[in-house]
């Protein structure tokens, strides 16, 4: 006899279905058996979700797990753990792991292991080279037929150099129906480079990345997934120019998915000038102007993906000079908070949108069956609870993450996760990690 | 608002509020005088003397005892200033004084250095300027010239030639003018404003 | 009076605050004329020199300044030590933190490392130089020369030449000359100066013989040859050729004008050999004395006050109190002066003596 749950009287945001308004939703065991104003649940466990919105639990196309290799930074535990408080139910890990996932065994491991922890769905992302060394492709067929069902596939990390090797890619990728995701940067003119370049970076001295260095590569990136007919998906788009380039691609037509992460859509790089690497990143923090034209992205749809592309790094990574330090931060439990924050409150998105972007927006990235909504009858029951006008301030002590490098250590956010589910049973409830 | 500097300070300084003119400019010019003539007795002359003054006003109480100086004996006595900001006792007590120039245009062997400052209260400063001159070298003797005494000495220093006594409170302040720094010459004291005190 | 704990930035100083060090300076440049090269100021303070990049000049001249305010040394060299594998900036730091010095100096080769230091000691931080950012010591004894030639710097026209993009100096001087209202020029070939330098208060020009005869001060700065392999120029003779000084160009320059570097000269390439020979003495000459007297009146001005920082309620006599106004107060002095009761050889206090 299955455990039956009902999730009573919230506002249910259901951009798959189109939903947005107040409706009960009845789970029963692993599934979402009812949806709809008045339920009647004999025997079912009660959840009053009176004042909070009901939605699909989010996706994130882009995380570093830092398993295996790197478990000082993170785990896939205490990652997953991370994702559930943050509200959700599937991350993609990225392949810069050690040994890097450029192979079924290792991507299955991950894989394996995400279940076995059992509290976010993890889909891995596998290398599209070989140790991501940019030379030579890795075996795509053998990841995506693998048990981890590979179907999106990335150097991110580091940029594919050659323009030959991304259309070879792109095409084989298409057997597979799978996607590349590239990470959009041209290496001869970020040699070096330490922060975004611009004003900032010729006041303190530290060499910079221009814009046109993501832009050149986001542009032929585009032609050749015009070229080829492959399936492209641009991660962390930081530049207005980037995002113009892709606004155009879509309007032509082109197959092409794009993400950007909460740091872009927030900071600029105004915040290097205190040196704490914390705002290392890369791509690095941009100007306003390009903060401005991301969020304008988001709002329009030429982004369809809020992807945090959480990077933890050991404590001792981070507290050293600027050019020392490894570029990353934290995402998976701030960004929803930012999302409302900084996207909702100030009327760029409302929040139905907002919560497209986090959900069924990456559902249309990659294939994850079951995530991202629509919540309907038989639809599994991975779904998030959460109070959109909630403020809280970011402690970086008490974050789930092992590592510690949040740039958002002290400021206020808007909307917080109240419960996660993943296939019904809760992973997070109010507001605490179950396991 | 000024009052009879003839009211005796001690029991005068209960008595006082504001401001209380002490020496006014004939004062200063007859002080300076007589404090010229006793540097003279004292020496039985001016052979090998040396004025310092310390900075601020006391550089140009130096340069007038000097001129008197040599004006008396008819031969010419030299005048130097020292600056003891970096000689200080408080140093990293409260924010970095001033610097100013430290002027030696002599060597110190073998002379009597006339020390010179306007005000001598807890004899700091003057601790502070003896190091500073024993730095530039090695004098006969150093005496030492003020204008005022005000008491309330922190240090076992007493000045062989003072312009006035003037013993006052702890919490009075005292202000010497002089033409070359304020414009005039003069001697103010200054109470804080009068709070209740218990017998 | 200056207002800033650390000394990292040029921009740390207001134009009051950089007259106030130039003042100082002035007046401790003294002490190096007197028999005994020393006052007692900052006596049972302790100075460290952390340069993790080589720097003798610098190094000695810090070192200097302190000794002869009677401050301790202690060098701290980290080059090729156990910092460069495994012991990291911070350790460092928490190291010296434990020791107690009152002040560190640092030299790094990493732009910023001196901010992530302050926040890890108590102690003072002075920048000597970091990356490619900053060298504030440097810029005010640039200053400092520049004063002892020129009456202010109130529209004075200052030309800085050369890789202005890799140069602290040129950085730290562009903000302490602004600051002071100077009229500064850079000149550098495009590749050189920094992408969004319109943003800075300068003018920039490429063609170093328009700028030349309308300065009074010509600031050539070193160029390395590492930068000719990354190929910011094409050669070191092309970059001679359109950017060196040479006789010519000294020529031209008007007769009040003044060259200055950093140091030290790269022969044929900023500086042709035979200007080099004739300015190098005196240039080098200005910058030892100079930099010594600019770094005492810094130690004194960042270690002479209290050490919790500025702004605090003081005991005694408020700030600025005139000189005369009674004598410091306040609690036990710090230690005994030398000396002090003790004979020293001459005249006991307020007595005479007869030899």
């Amino acid at each position: 006899m299955s455990q039956r749950t009902l999730l009573r009287g919230g506002r249910l945001v259901d951009p798959a279905s189109g939903h947005d308004g107040v409706a009960d939703v009845l789970l029963d065991g692993a599934v979402v058996a009812e949806v709809g104003p008045g339920l009647e649940a004999a025997g079912a466990k009660q959840v009053d979700c009176g004042g909070l919105v009901v939605c699909p639990g989010f996706v994130d196309l882009h995380v570093h797990l830092r398993e295996p290799g790197r478990e000082d930074a993170e785990t896939i535990e205490t990652g997953s753990r991370a994702a559930a408080l943050g509200g959700y139910t599937a991350v993609c890990p990225m392949p810069n792991t050690d040994p890097v996932a450029d192979n079924a065994g290792v991507v299955e491991m991950v894989a394996a292991r995400g279940r076995q922890v059992g509290l976010v769905d993890v889909f891995p992302v596998g290398a599209v080279t070989l140790g991501q060394r940019g030379v030579e492709l890795a075996e795509l067929g053998a990841m995506a037929r693998s048990a981890a069902a590979v179907d999106c596939f990335s150097d991110d990390g580091h940029p594919i150099r050659e323009a030959r090797l991304l259309r070879l890619a792109l095409e084989y990728a298409r057997a597979f129906d799978a996607v590349v995701a590239d990470h959009a940067e041209d290496a001869s003119l970020t040699d070096g480079a330490q922060m975004h370049e611009g004003e900032v970076s010729a006041t303190l001295g530290l060499a910079g990345w221009p814009a046109a260095a993501e832009e050149m590569v986001v542009a032929r990136d585009l032609l050749l997934a015009e070229l080829t007919g492959g399936r492209l998906h641009l991660c962390h788009v930081s530049t207005g120019g980037a995002v113009e380039l892709v606004r155009a691609a879509k309007a032509r037509g082109v197959r092409v998915t794009a993400e950007a992460a909460p740091q872009h859509f927030t900071l600029t790089d105004d915040t290097v000038r205190s040196y704490d690497p914390v705002f290392k990143v890369n791509p690095p923090l941009r100007e306003k102007a390009d903060v401005e034209a991301v969020r304008q992205g988001l709002a329009d749809g030429t982004l369809d993906a809020i992807a945090t592309d959480h990077a933890p790094h050991a404590r001792e990574d981070k507290e050293v000079e600027w050019s020392a330090a490894p570029p990353g931060m934290l995402g998976l439990e701030t960004a929803l908070g930012l999302a409302v924050a900084e996207l909702v409150g100030p009327g760029y998105l409302e929040l139905p949108a907002a919560i497209e972007r986090l959900t069924a927006g990456p559902a249309r990235c990659r294939r994850l069956p079951g995530h991202g909504g629509p919540v309907t009858p038989g639809a599994p029951a991975n779904l998030t609870v959460l109070d959109p006008a909630a403020r809280w301030t970011v402690d970086r002590a008490r974050l789930a993450s092992r590592a510690r490098n949040t740039p958002f250590h002290g400021r206020e956010l808007t909307g917080r996760v109240v419960h996660t589910l993943l296939r019904g049973a809760f992973t997070v409830r109010d507001g605490k990690a179950q396991r | 608002m000024l009052r009879d500097a003839s009211i005796p300070t001690g029991l005068g300084a209960f008595l006082m509020s504001g401001r209380t003119v002490v020496m006014d400019a004939a004062d200063v010019h007859r002080a300076l005088v007589r404090i010229a003539h006793e540097v003279v007795e004292r020496n039985k002359g001016t052979d090998g003397l040396v004025v310092v003054g310390i900075h601020t006003r006391g550089v140009p109480l130096a340069g007038r005892l000097a001129a008197k100086l040599t004006e008396i004996e008819g031969r010419p006595v030299p005048a130097g200033a020292v600056d003891v900001a970096m000689y200080r006792d408080d140093i990293g007590m409260r924010p970095p004084h001033a610097t100013h120039d430290t002027h030696l245009p002599f060597d110190l062997a073998g002379t009597v250095v006339v020390l010179v400052d306007d005000v001598l209260y807890t004899g700091r400063t003057v601790r502070a300027a003896l190091d500073a001159l024993t730095d530039f070298g090695r004098p006969r003797a150093i005496q030492l010239a003020v204008l005022v005494d005000r008491g309330h000495r922190e240090l076992p220093l007493r000045a062989d030639y003072v312009g006035k006594n003037l013993p006052t409170a702890a919490d009075q302040a005292v202000r010497v003018q002089l033409q070359e720094t304020d414009g005039s010459d003069g001697v103010v004291i200054e109470s804080a404003p009068r709070k209740a005190v218990a017998s | 009076m200056i207002n800033t704990k650390h000394l990292l930035s040029a921009a740390d100083l207001t134009a009051g605050e950089i007259t106030r060090v130039l003042d100082t300076a002035a007046h401790l440049a003294k002490v190096t004329d007197r028999a005994i090269k020393k006052v007692p100021t900052l006596r049972g303070r302790t100075v460290c020199n952390l340069f993790f990049e080589d720097s003798t000049r610098t190094r000695i001249s810090f070192e200097l300044a302190a000794k002869r305010l009677s401050a301790d040394v202690i060098n701290f060299s980290a080059k090729g030590s156990s910092v460069s594998k495994g012991e990291s900036l911070k350790d460092t730091a928490i190291t010296l933190e434990a020791m107690g010095v009152d002040a560190i100096v640092i030299r790094h080769g990493a732009s910023g490392a001196p901010w992530r230091l302050a926040e890890w000691v108590q102690a003072v931080v002075v920048n000597a130089g970091d990356g490619t950012h900053e060298h504030p010591t440097q810029a005010l004894l640039d200053l400092y020369t520049m004063r002892q030639r020129f009456p202010s710097f109130e529209g004075l026209r200052v030309a800085i030449v050369g890789d202005v993009l890799h140069s602290r100096v040129a950085r730290s001087n562009v903000l302490a000359l602004t600051t002071m209202g100077a009229e500064v020029t850079l000149v550098a070939p495009p590749t050189l100066l920094p992408a969004r330098v319109d943003a800075w208060a300068v003018a920039v020009s490429y063609d170093l013989d328009a700028v030349l005869p309308k300065q009074d001060v010509v600031m050539m700065l070193r160029v390395q040859l590492e930068r000719q392999r990354a190929g910011f120029f094409p050669s070191m003779r092309e970059y001679a050729r359109l950017y060196g000084l040479d006789a010519r160009r000294l020529d031209a320059m008007a007769d009040h004008a003044i060259v200055m570097h950093p140091g030290p000269m790269n022969r044929g390439v900023e500086i042709a050999a035979d200007v080099a020979d004739s300015l190098e003495r005196s240039v080098i000459a200005d910058q030892v004395a100079n930099g010594i007297s600019v770094r005492m009146a810094l130690l004194y001005l960042l270690l002479g006050g209290p050490p919790e920082g500025f702004g605090e309620p003081r005991r005694g006599a408020p700030m600025g109190r005139p000189e005369g106004f009674g004598e410091p107060r306040g609690g036990a002095p710090m230690g005994r002066p030398e000396g002090f009761g003790e004979p020293r050889g001459g005249a006991p206090m307020g007595r005479e003596v007869t030899a």
